[in-house]
């Protein structure tokens, strides 16, 4: 039989600083019909610019310098335009990492559903417009005739997702190449979007290629993974097999992310309470309330885990801590002190007791500020320690976050993502504080670097007693590194405890929720999930509320 | 430096033009009196001389030499549009920043002073001011000032507005930085590049405009040489078929262009455009 796709020594480019790099080094990749294939590695791998590269296309600035692309027996490589043209959107679509971003806002769902079949020629807007309802349906989106009359606006994040799966459905096409659809999504909505794609691809025995970094999601849906790394082949072998048996040093490394584990003596902190937040509630217009009565207590030098979904509020309580936002009820005691509600009424000293690390190092850097003036400033300026003292304490603290001198005089663009968590890791350790607000700050980076700065922060923990309120909604990241975790939804607290407690059952009902829908490193495990909610009926009923 | 060498030798050849010709301006202007055979307001000949070996662009309507005058109104017209280009700069960008970086009712305020001055009409508002306190220098510079100003508070508090949103700042205000620090070392480093292209731009709208007013009688007075002034002076000869007026039309077209080229290559980099 011969394939669906066949892409043979696949080299390609990429300019930059008017040079042509290689991205992807000679790379084989076989498809047959109806197969899902993993494509899996960390960011800058080369797994996006092969997956689009099936449809002999590359983004701006690249270019496929030499292969063949067979697609149903057909050169793509050197294929006149309209010809391509034909085959795009048509037997080979495409689903976006952002599906906010690639939705015309001005247009409703269904038209935009329907403009690639009505361009192509392949049926009236009528049919389109009935057959959408359908898929709508087989997507298991909520109210299916009429969703499609909305806005992309108007309909959540997961929600939209789908619409965006049911729109590279709209031709019926041979092959579909989802771009890590899931990402930018909530656990429990990942669930949703995993289902629903599996589902498709299967009753339409479309053949897929899913392109991620999560080698737990890949697991659920592929039949074959290939990993990737550097523009290389690690490892290709078919999904079970690779879980079970990897062979690469690289693979077995990723399958080991979610590993970091320590145990603490969590009795000698119980009494030392330095930060109290009683009874605070927030909002940002003065009517509707973002934060409802929270209560949450941090101890010297334990790691507070502040769980729940986007818009759940847990970044807004960090920003009620910090003072950026002046909280409407309730008071925030820092060490026995009640904490003026205002930035703007706290003093130095209080500021520098507690430091803010965030989710994007790359807009959490001044980019025209050298790494020595960013870690340099807070030494200045809470310690007024300056010149060759000042060079030396910056040394001392890039030490301390295991980077060499060299990267004392770099500009935060000559750094990775990685490198540059580290230097705002660096920029709060130097005011010496007692608290860190960590604001999702692994979210952004790849799991293996993700891995590392977790293990930095715990190591720094024990050696300074510092404490971490660890902002995120990786249950994952959770498990490792929290002492107590406190589950927010919708502005409230539903539950809080140690450890121990919240992840031992019985768990409360949406903390249930949260804890079934991460990813495990099992083929089986959405397979099992889906079967039991469905039992038990829940299915994201409690999201859809 | 060594960088700037280096942008040099990878600027395009229209930047390249632009530079010379700005170059050649600001020499002219800055060597006048001694690359001049005659003086500012010196009677050198016959009135509208052909061009010759004497007077190499020919003379004006009083009969003084046209490339003299020419050079000179560089001098004049080209010193007046970076003074005036500078303050508008140093008192728009400060006003933008402080509205972006503390909001609120300053914002407010200063947002609305600024929009009715933008309300009237570029040249109206001039000539109405400066026929009320009276032509010279220093009301020329105050009211082009004025103007100016208003454009570059407009663009300095928006491009403020997307850096100030940013959380080095966030991260410099938590700190408890004043708001100097902000501006001075989170905000102005990052709003420089757009700023400096708008500098450009700006200086050829304040060149055309003091051309304007020139032309109008209300700029640069007599006897002291302007290029505008001189069209308007010369712009009589026209009709018998003579070129004089086209030169300083020409030196005008010319400077206006040469900067925007540079304004352009300069946005182009500051983009981040690749081709």
């Amino acid at each position: 039989m011969v394939p669906l796709l066949e892409m043979k020594n696949i080299y390609i480019e990429g300019l930059s600083e008017e040079r042509w790099n290689p991205i992807i080094k000679g790379i084989d990749l076989t498809l047959n019909r109806g197969e899902v294939l993993g494509l899996i590695g960390e960011s800058g791998a080369g797994k996006s610019t092969l997956g689009i590269a099936s449809m002999a296309y590359t983004r701006q600035g690249c270019r496929i310098s030499s292969g063949s692309i067979r697609f149903d027996g057909e050169e793509l490589l050197g294929a006149p335009k309209e010809r391509l043209r034909k085959i795009r959107g048509n037997r080979i679509a495409y689903v976006a990492q952002s599906a906010a971003a690639s939705f015309n806002p001005a247009y409703r769902l269904i038209n935009q559903y329907a403009e690639a079949p009505v361009q192509h020629g392949i049926m009236n807007f009528k049919k389109a417009a009935k057959e959408a309802r359908d898929i709508y349906k087989r997507l298991l989106l909520p109210d299916p005739d009429n969703i499609g009359f909305r806005y992309p606006h108007q309909v959540s994040g997961g929600q939209l997702q789908r619409a965006m799966v049911a729109m590279a459905m709209a031709c019926r096409p041979d092959l579909i190449i989802f771009d890590e659809p899931t990402t930018a999504l909530d656990v429990t909505t990942q669930i949703e979007v995993l289902a629903a794609v599996k589902h498709i691809v299967e009753e339409f025995n479309t053949a897929a290629i899913y392109i991620t970094h999560d080698l737990a999601v890949v697991a659920q849906i592929s039949d074959r993974i290939m990993v990737l790394r550097y523009g290389n082949l690690v490892e290709e072998k078919d999904t079970r097999e690779m879980i079970a048996r990897p062979e690469e040093d690289y693979t077995r490394r990723l399958l080991a992310v979610r590993s970091i584990h320590e145990e603490k003596d969590l009795s000698q902190s119980e009494k030392d309470v330095i930060l109290e937040v009683s009874g605070v509630s927030a909002s940002y217009d003065g009517k509707s309330k973002i934060l409802e009565d929270i209560d949450v207590k941090i101890r010297r030098g334990r790691t507070v885990a502040l769980v729940g979904e986007s818009g759940s509020g847990k970044s807004t309580l960090a920003r009620v801590i910090t003072g950026l936002l002046p909280l409407s009820g309730g008071s925030i005691s820092y060490n026995g002190n009640t904490l003026p509600i205002a930035l703007k009424g706290r003093s130095k000293e209080m500021l520098r007791q507690i430091q803010m690390i965030y989710q994007m190092p790359d807009t959490a850097l001044n980019p025209n500020q050298k790494v020595s003036k960013i870690i340099g400033r807070p030494l200045e300026y809470y310690f007024g320690i300056k010149g060759q003292k000042n060079d030396k304490k910056v040394f001392e603290l890039l030490e301390k976050i295991e980077l060499s001198e060299k990267y004392f005089s770099r500009y935060p663009t000559e750094l990775s993502g990685g490198e540059k968590q580290r230097i705002c890791i660096a920029r709060a350790l130097a005011a010496k504080p007692e608290l860190i607000v960590c604001d999702e700050v692994t979210s952004a980076l790849d799991q293996l670097v993700a891995k590392e700065i977790l293990k930095l922060l715990q190591s720094l923990q024990k050696e300074m007693n510092v404490s971490y309120l660890f902002i995120t909604h990786d249950l994952a990241t959770v498990k490792a590194i929290s002492d107590e975790i406190v589950v927010m939804l919708k502005g409230k607290i539903v539950e809080q405890g140690t450890k121990e407690e919240i992840l031992a059952p019985p768990h409360h009902e949406y903390t249930e929720m949260l804890l079934s829908s991460v990813p495990e490193m099992d083929p089986d495990w959405l397979d099992c999930l889906l079967k039991v909610r469905k039992e038990s009926g829940k299915l994201s009923s409690m999201i859809e509320a | 430096m060594n960088g700037f060498m280096k942008l040099l030798r990878r600027s395009p050849w229209s930047a390249r033009i632009g530079l010379i010709i700005v170059l050649i301006n600001l020499t002219a202007g800055v060597m006048a009196p001694i690359i001049c055979p005659y003086s500012e307001t010196e009677k050198a000949g016959d009135i509208w001389v052909q061009p010759n070996a004497e007077n190499i662009l020919g003379t004006d309507h009083i009969g003084r030499d046209l490339f003299t005058r020419l050079v000179y109104g560089a001098r004049n017209t080209i010193s007046i549009a970076i003074l005036a280009t500078f303050i508008a700069f140093t008192v728009g960008s400060l006003m933008g920043f402080f509205a972006a970086v503390l909001g609120g009712w300053t914002d407010l305020i200063l947002s609305r002073i600024i929009d009715v001055l933008m309300a009237f009409p570029t040249l109206i508002l001039a000539l109405m001011v400066l026929s009320v306190v009276g032509t010279g220098t220093v009301p020329l510079i105050a009211v082009i000032s004025l103007i100016a100003s208003t454009r570059v508070y407009r663009l300095s508090r928006a491009v403020a507005m997307d850096i100030e949103v940013m959380e080095f700042v966030e991260a410099a205000r938590l700190r408890g930085e004043n708001i100097w620090w902000l501006m001075r070392h989170e905000i102005l480093p990052n709003a420089l590049p757009p700023l400096v292209a708008e500098f450009g731009l700006r200086f050829c709208f304040v060149f055309l405009f003091i051309a304007s007013l020139s032309f109008l009688g209300l700029g640069v007075q007599p006897p002291y040489a302007d290029w505008g002034g001189m069209v308007r002076e010369n712009a009589g000869a026209i009709t018998f078929g003579i070129m004089t007026p086209l030169f300083p039309a020409a030196a005008i077209a010319v400077l206006t262009v040469g900067v925007n080229l540079i304004v352009d290559w300069f946005l182009h980099i500051s983009s981040g455009l690749k081709d």
